[in-house]
């Protein structure tokens, strides 16, 4: 039997302990929003926090998290504003969206422990995780809203 | 599918004598199941004068399978609360048409935006209109349709009101989610009145008057907030993604769901020899194991066959799956191998092939020529590789079929699983999904009929089909492998006056007719027919081609060999020339002037009308000088970095892109900025085009940089995203500008935004390299070509 918790909330489970917490908070939990996307921790979409670090959830057995606090995108923030959430909203960040749950989890991960980072602290933290749609540009800029750091707008931008 | 029989009919005998009886191929058309008879049609005989269209040739939204609707009581609801829900009938996969389409309906509608909310169309198209969502066109079709709807339903609100209060319908107004009659100072909100309104008829289309835009409170707009009553509008999904309660398709969960994969034989064109699942079995949680028949040829959207795991979590049918000991049957396909097979392509792009366009005198141009220039290029294979992989889940009830799934072709994939369960269409039901990512991948229904198949296995309860990422990369609808081979001849000024190109590559045609060797008007009119630059001798060849893989669609499709090919080739021409490549290349435009596309050998446009849609050179022009300018086009670079430039015409929109790269002393080309430019008519939401084109850019230098599909043994060498190349964060240039190229008025006709960013990306970057190094870059992707 393995006990953790997961968003705040005391859970056990007495199934395979080499499964993936993915497949675990996915399948079992019934918590959509940690995603799959490889499998093999190359992309991030997965990302979840353990023990407040962002780890891949799809290559961490659940065994791994015995005695430990899992925090989901779900769990983030008790209302959904969590500062990188308010800035991935404002500044519309999101195409599809799918791996966008987490990028905000390896995002808030990094706030945590860089509260100002620089745009090479960021692509350093972030470049494990994949956006097909191509919104890096975005989510740099929203980190730098969420650390207050945001650096104007260029001119060049609209003609 | 009658009604796509009857449009392939109508199109091959619009002009049955030339090659355009494929003109109006539409992905849907084929999908339709018609594949076959659209290429037996193409070839039959030329008919007599009197067999020819008595009917005129439809285009656009009119020519698609079941067309448009623009009924409102179909796509607006209004609850007694005021809450407007829009129905969005197009798949969302990052491009942002649920929110589009909401703004433009609650703009006519004249809703207030806080209060209004999306509601995602079920696979109908006979309720819903055409509902395939790819080749870039949701807006470019359903804009005056659905501005119409919201038009209607304000007008609905209107007379609801006046009746009600007894005055005349011309004085009562409808503003902000209220109607008013200033007369007698009475006013009623949306939801009071919207109930009596539903019950009125929808008003004749003559009667409805679409608002004049400079009333338009959000379509178009950059500046304000939507919510304050006029501005730009927020993505409409975008509290829903941020949170995690988004469900895409492989988010679906219902009560007694099972969970299955599948192991696809690794080969296209291979089946299961024999299989062991003895260990497989003994794995906790396995349901069933069986194996899928393989596909009949054309193999089109079936299935790949193979062994089926269904089991009571992913994990287990992993495990399983993983357990599986299969013996497989190769089959044709068994020795195919990318590079022997790159050798193929060059042999054939160096002999004469069919011709697509001819015009002028191009052998008596070259032996007049000053100078005659030559150069090959070779795109590889690619992977769309969405995010999310193509997952769905079904269930079979009481002889009907549900399915949950993120498609970007909700009735194909209703009529793929009607077809496939031996069940009636009213039998069959399609939720769609949000999209994890499409990129033309979620096209094809063949994942979701997999999930059909599990079900019926286990007695019709849910199961949900997931992919993994090594299942996308290993069994996908490839995009083409492609070598292009140009030849010019140039004048004494260096301008060419004879050009020679022979694309080929394996066609999209071969799913759906087996053997099909040569591009379809649809793919030569990618970039390679409607060529539109000013030379007077021209021949355009299409040598044939064997596929080897199921060829599919993938973002921008045949425009990105051709595009890189020609805009590196014009390059070229102006290094031969000595001429700066910018200018070589408004040279090569030459005078503003619009194209009649079938003119110059393109049947297809697109799907559009070619009077409504020439090619218009002035506006190809104007995106090339934008983003030149905006690069600072001729500034002085340090050693090592270069400026290239390209521009390109697709999806009836003008992009060009240039970029600033730098190449270190090991060769690695890294890209530090990129301004891209585009043309796309009149933006319903340009927020949203701005962020297709930042995406085109970062999802254009995957390509180009770094990602390739090879094939050894028929086997696709690539497992995941370690050996599958594409963008990350740390790649992506710091400074990325789009410009978006003014254009306010709403009566011209719209492009299409989803596709066009992505061409002229890859020539830009090898064109920058150039500039940088001296080394040209003929194949893609570049990866460590420079290292050397």
């Amino acid at each position: 039997m393995i006990k953790l918790t997961v968003n705040g909330a005391e859970r056990s489970f007495d199934g395979e302990p080499d499964m993936p917490l993915l497949w675990y908070l996915r399948d079992e939990v019934g918590l959509t929003g940690s995603k799959f996307g490889c499998g093999a921790a190359l992309c991030g979409v997965c990302t979840v926090h353990l023990g407040g670090a962002a780890v891949r959830s799809c290559v961490t057995p659940i065994s791994a998290a015995e005695g430990q606090a899992v925090v989901t995108i779900e769990g983030l923030s008790p209302d959904g504003n969590h500062p990188v959430q308010v800035a991935w909203r404002e500044l519309d960040v999101s195409q599809c969206g799918y791996c966008q749950c987490g990028q905000i989890m390896q995002a808030a991960a990094l706030l945590k422990e860089t509260p100002k980072p620089t745009d090479a602290q960021i692509d350093e933290s972030m470049s494990g995780n994949i956006c097909r749609c191509g919104t890096y540009p975005r989510i740099r800029a929203a980190i730098h809203q969420a650390a207050g750091t945001t650096k104007p707008a260029s001119k060049g931008d609209r003609l | 599918m009658i009604h796509d029989a009857k449009t392939m009919v109508a199109a091959a005998a619009t002009s049955p004598d030339s090659p355009s009886a494929l003109s109006n191929v539409s992905r849907r058309a084929m999908l339709g199941g018609m594949g076959t008879l659209v290429l037996a049609l193409s070839w039959r005989e030329p008919a007599r004068a009197e067999d020819k269209a008595t009917e005129p040739k439809k285009f656009g939204a009119d020519a698609m399978p079941h067309g448009w609707q623009d009924d409102p009581k179909v796509f607006i609801a209004i609850a007694p609360d005021g809450v407007v829900t829009v129905t969005c009938h197009r798949s969302e996969m990052g491009q942002g048409v649920r929110t589009s389409v909401a703004m433009v309906v609650a703009d006519e509608l004249e809703a207030d935006w806080s209060k209004v909310k999306v509601a995602q169309a079920w696979g109908d198209e006979t309720r819903f209109g055409n509902q395939d969502t790819d080749g870039s066109r949701s807006l470019r079709h359903f804009f005056p349709h659905l501005r119409h709807a919201g038009a209607a339903a304000r007008l609905m609100l209107v007379q609801a009101a006046a009746k009600q209060w007894g005055v005349p319908a011309s004085e009562v107004k409808a503003e902000r989610h209220v109607v008013t009659h200033a007369k007698s100072k009475r006013s009623l909100g949306y939801g009071e009145i919207a109930s009596a309104a539903a019950e009125l008829p929808v008003p004749s289309r003559e009667s409805v008057t679409l608002k004049d835009p400079k009333a338009f409170r959000y379509i178009g707009k950059t500046e304000g907030r939507a919510e304050a009553g006029q501005g730009q509008v927020h993505l409409i999904d975008n509290h829903d993604i941020t949170t995690g309660k988004a469900i895409y398709g492989i988010d679906t969960r219902l009560d007694g769901m099972l969970y299955a994969l599948i192991a696809r034989p690794p080969v296209f064109g291979g089946k299961v020899a024999s299989v062991d699942d003895a260990e497989a079995k003994k794995v906790p949680g396995v349901v069933k194991i069986f194996t899928l028949p393989a596909p009949t040829l054309p193999t089109e959207f079936q299935p790949l066959g193979g062994v089926a795991v269904i089991a009571k979590n992913t994990w287990a049918a992993m495990k399983a799956r993983d357990a599986l000991k299969i013996t497989w049957d190769d089959g044709p396909n068994a020795s195919y191998d990318s590079v022997a097979f790159r050798a193929e392509l060059e042999k054939a792009a160096r002999s004469p092939g069919k011709v697509v366009r001819n015009q002028g005198d191009v052998e008596g141009a070259f032996a007049k020529a000053k100078k005659r220039v030559e150069a090959e290029y070779f795109v590889p294979h690619l992977a769309q590789a969405p995010m999310e992989p193509p997952a769905a889940t079904v269930q079979i009830k009481d002889g009907f079929c549900e399915a949950w799934a993120n498609t970007q072709a909700p009735q194909a994939t209703h009529d793929r699983l009607a077809k496939a369960l031996g069940l009636e269409a009213d039998k069959v039901k399609v939720n769609v999904t949000l999209l994890g990512g499409g990129f033309g991948r979620k096209s094809k229904p063949d994942y979701v009929v997999e999930a059909a198949l599990c079900s019926r296995e286990v007695g019709g309860a849910p199961v949900k089909m997931t992919w993994t990422r090594e299942d996308d990369l290993h069994n996908g609808y490839f995009h083409t492998i492609s070598v292009e081979h140009l030849e010019a001849g140039l004048d004494a000024k260096g301008m060419p006056v004879a050009w020679l190109h022979r694309s080929v590559a394996p066609t999209i045609g071969s799913i759906f007719a087996a053997g099909a060797k040569n591009e379809l008007p649809f793919e030569l009119g990618m970039g390679l027919t409607n060529m539109p630059f000013a030379i007077p001798n021209v021949r355009l060849e299409n040598p044939e081609a064997d596929a080897h893989v199921r060829i599919g669609w993938f973002r921008s499709v045949s425009n990105i060999p051709h595009a890189f090919a020609i805009q590196s080739f014009i390059s070229e021409l102006a290094h031969a020339a000595g001429r700066d490549p910018k200018d070589y290349l408004l040279d090569l435009i030459g005078p503003d002037r619009k194209i009649d596309p079938t003119s110059i050998g393109d049947v297809w446009n697109y799907g559009e009308d070619p009077a409504r849609y020439p090619i218009e050179t002035g506006r190809l022009r104007r995106a090339i000088e934008a983003a030149a300018k905006g690069i600072g086009w001729g500034r002085s670079l340090p050693k090592g970095r270069g400026l290239g430039i390209a521009g390109h015409y697709s999806f009836v929109t003008y992009t060009a892109v240039a970029a600033e790269v730098e190449v270190d002393a090991k060769g690695t080309v890294s890209v530090k900025r990129v301004d891209i430019a585009v043309d796309c008519g009149p933006q319903v939401n340009p927020e949203r085009v701005r962020s297709q084109m930042e995406g085109a850019v970062v999802m254009g230098m995957g390509l180009a940089l770094s990602a390739e599909i090879t094939f050894q043994n028929g086997r696709a060498q690539q497992n995941n995203f370690d050996g599958y190349e594409i963008t990350r964060i740390d790649a992506a240039p710091r400074e990325l500008h789009v410009h978006l190229l003014p254009s306010n008025d709403y009566g011209k006709p719209l492009g299409g935004v989803g596709e066009p960013g992505v061409p002229p990306v890859a020539p830009a970057i090898a064109n920058a390299v150039f500039a940088a190094t001296g080394r040209r870059i003929r194949q893609l992707p570049i990866r460590d070509q420079l290292s050397a």
